[in-house]
């Protein structure tokens, strides 16, 4: 059996502090009730610039100029100790928000953006020093709308800005007068998504010099739904993505897990590729707006920068088995079941212990876990805590409980098999897959052996089930050995020849129970 | 705490995602005799 490769990985951000002011849920609500409260008037003041949000540590890891250990070597609070700001990665880049208003709007079919004339070509000639987008794709800047008449929408209601701070440069419009779905809300925050999924396809494509028309099929995971009045999720983010990455040949799918569709949609795309119905699948999702800020009111209280102003995107490319490249082990996938329960030790049982049970592994087997890396210096300080290692923690009970390790070695167990987390709170992107990158240098450098992702999803959140989810996957170093068709004709005649003997012996022994 | 101190009390069961799901704390109550009237798990990642 050739197991799928993962044969590259891209992890991209983008700093947005005034989509975070405008459409994060945490201020939108706040605005509507209660306008004048301290936290509104004080939040601006610990509003990150874009150096700033490069020169975080945490950042510079997600778009892997920094490894996710060299964070231990980082004092904290990390906002307080600069790094080498890089906008350019390993893995992707740190976008500033107004050239990706650019990217927005050439990620727009419908003429819904619209840039000012003073800002458009501003925008364009950023864009274009990147070596990233075609002469038709920039072209779409060069028609600037006049800024009164940007002005204007905004003011009726019809349209929503895209702001510089104060400064008004432009705005998404409604998509329809009266269609919830297709307000300027909705599509301005699918465009955000779209945008920055493409960001992370484009990173993925070029860094690692994959033609995307290679590219058969893409499974978008994030967490917005895309349709109108009468089907609000009907889709597709993905072919829409794809579009614009220039993946010609294929076409895809939404599948939505909420924070674990990540993980679900790695599962499938191995499938699809193992299966042979594809040979080359792309897993990607953009980020949210909703999120921004989410625990801005706790970031303010402490008076730390609000470090929630990063949308992010992902990209992986999962491939047949090359020899080289890392594979996904199929054949160790954890899953919560319906009846698993939703207590900690329940989700882990089932979603790392049980697998590796069933293929006679032992916790410590596994070099290194990566569950939800959400960056502890922005859960923490809002009281929930550091996920990452509640999640080590908990793995590593399981591994005293089974006798694997001793009590008193728990905490290095966390250390051993685990990393700091370093991705931002944008919901699907830290479950698992933000590791992606790293693992794959580390096991091709032979750093580790076998890593697990785990990807977990809130379900309750909408309100139709009160089940907790999760799924996840090995990824391992490739034995540089290939099954082929002759091998596996082989096995199969072999697995042939011993079902007839087990059968013949079986019958055997019937006969003779029988008295025949 | 007095496990006592929860009989007959009404309980609004109010868990986190990454920490204790609603349903777990409200088994909890039922079973020293708790009566819950609402259980809810929030998200903050």
């Amino acid at each position: 059996m050739n197991f799928p490769v993962i044969k590259a990985a891209a992890n991209i951000l983008v700093q947005c502090p005034n989509m975070m002011m405008e459409h994060g849920t945490t201020l939108i609500q706040e605005k509507a009730k209660n306008p004048d409260s301290e936290y509104l008037k004080s939040i601006g003041q610990f509003v990150r610039s874009y150096e700033e949000s490069v020169a975080y540590a945490p950042n510079q890891v997600f778009i892997g100029n920094m490894k996710p250990s060299d964070l231990n070597n980082v004092a904290g609070p990390w906002y307080s100790h600069p790094v080498e700001p890089k906008t350019d990665g390993r893995f992707g880049e740190i976008m500033s928000e107004v050239d990706f208003y650019g990217l927005m709007k050439m990620c727009d079919r419908f003429e819904l953006v619209e840039l000012s004339s003073e800002i458009a070509p501003v925008i364009k000639k950023a864009l274009q020093s990147k070596e990233m987008f075609s002469e038709a794709q920039l072209a779409m800047l060069d028609k600037g709308a006049d800024i009164a008449e940007i002005q204007a929408l905004v003011d009726k209601h019809t349209a929503l800005g895209l702001y510089d701070g104060d400064k008004l440069l432009g705005c998404v419009r409604e998509a329809h007068e009266s269609d919830p779905n297709l307000s300027a809300h909705v599509v301005f925050e699918n465009l955000v998504t779209k945008a920055s999924g493409v960001l992370a396809m484009k990173h993925l494509f070029i860094k690692n010099k994959i033609d995307p028309a290679i590219v058969d099929y893409i499974i978008e995971t994030s967490e917005e739904a895309v349709g109108d009045m009468n089907q609000r999720g009907g889709g597709n983010m993905a072919k829409a993505c794809g579009e614009v990455a220039g993946c010609i040949n294929a076409t895809g799918i939404d599948l939505r897990g909420f924070c674990a569709g990540p993980a679900h949609a790695m599962v499938n795309a191995a499938a699809l590729v193992q299966s042979g119905i594809f040979k080359n699948v792309v897993v990607m999702a953009g980020g949210c707006t909703a999120k921004l800020g989410m625990n801005s009111r706790d970031h303010v209280n402490k008076q730390m920068p609000v470090l929630e102003d990063m949308v992010a995107g992902y990209a992986v490319l999962v491939s047949e088995n090359d020899g080289v490249s890392p594979v996904i082990r199929t054949d160790i996938i954890g899953r919560h079941k319906i009846s698993s329960g939703s207590a900690p030790q329940a989700v882990i049982q089932a979603i790392v212990v049980d697998p590796l049970i069933a293929s006679n592994l032992k916790i410590t087997d596994v070099d290194l876990y990566s569950p939800e890396l959400q960056n502890p210096e922005i859960t923490v300080p809002a009281g929930a805590g550091d996920v990452p290692l509640a999640n080590y923690k908990m793995i590593g009970a399981m591994a005293v409980k089974r006798g694997e390790i001793e009590k008193k070695d728990l905490m290095d167990f966390t250390k051993k098999h685990g990393v700091s987390g370093f991705a931002p709170t944008q919901g699907h992107i830290p479950s698992g897959v933000p590791i992606i990158g790293h693992a794959l240098l580390a096991l091709q450098a032979g750093a580790i052996e076998k890593l697990m992702v785990i990807g977990k999803g809130s379900l309750f959140l909408g309100r139709m089930t009160d089940l907790f989810d999760g799924i996840s996957f090995i990824i391992e170093k490739n034995s540089g050995k290939l099954e082929s068709d002759d091998d596996a004709a082989a096995s199969d005649e072999f697995k042939q020849e011993l079902r007839e003997l087990i059968a013949d012996a079986m019958q055997k022994v019937a006969d003779s129970l029988a008295g025949r | 705490m007095d496990k006592s101190f929860f009989a007959n009390k009404k309980i609004c069961a109010l868990g986190d995602r990454d920490g204790i799901p609603g349903p777990a704390i409200a088994e909890c109550m039922k079973t020293v005799g708790g009566e819950v009237l609402f259980t809810s798990t929030e998200c903050f990642v």
